[in-house]
């Protein structure tokens, strides 16, 4: 990475989780809706950081980025996202498993 | 037609990749124009720029560590990150 050692390369494919899809679908909508861009979520995703990229998987840093680009545009606010992340939390560590 | 790619570091969102930066290459062919992805990153209203192909020798970009020095990167750079070059 960066003209860096990073190992091999995993050719594998695998299925993506819902919550994976869901986190794509966003993205689109987000988008459509004229709220963010490619650009703009490439902004924030390069701006998390080396160590982020290391600990964090694609989707999860996605969602990362989506949110903090929809509190800048006021499409919610942090306080509302912390509220909904833990209503969903108490469905349960099982909820996103569906695929 | 030989250019060089700007050796600017400026904090904020560019496309211009960091390995090329500084480095000389051969324009290939215009790509079209593009949003400036460094205002759209923003959400500013971008400005439409020329998008070019620059093709590098690895002799270039990797100096006398190319494994291939004859061997090839195409990277798409925007107009605005490219200066003339000429050989003196």
């Amino acid at each position: 990475m960066g003209g860096d050692p990073a190992g091999k390369i995993d050719h594998e494919q695998h299925d993506f989780a819902l919550w994976e899809k869901r986190v794509d679908a966003l993205l689109v909508i987000s988008s459509s809706a004229g709220l963010m861009n490619t650009d703009s979520l490439r902004r924030v995703l390069e701006d998390m950081g080396e160590e982020t990229y290391e600990n964090m998987s694609y989707y999860e840093r996605w969602i990362s980025s989506i949110c903090q680009n929809m509190i800048e545009v006021g499409a919610f606010s942090t306080l509302e996202l912390a509220t909904k992340m833990e209503l969903i939390k108490s469905r349960g560590a099982t909820y996103g498993d569906a695929s | 037609m030989k250019v060089r790619v700007l050796s600017q570091w400026p904090p904020g969102h560019v496309r211009t990749p960091g390995y090329l930066r500084g480095k000389v290459g051969t324009i290939e062919r215009s790509v079209g124009t593009f949003n400036n992805p460094e205002q759209n990153a923003y959400r500013l209203t971008p400005t439409k720029n020329r998008l070019l192909r620059v093709r590098f020798r690895m002799s270039e970009v990797w100096g006398p560590r190319a494994e291939n020095p004859d061997d090839v990167v195409e990277a798409e750079i925007y107009e605005h990150w490219l200066e003339p070059f000429n050989a003196s």
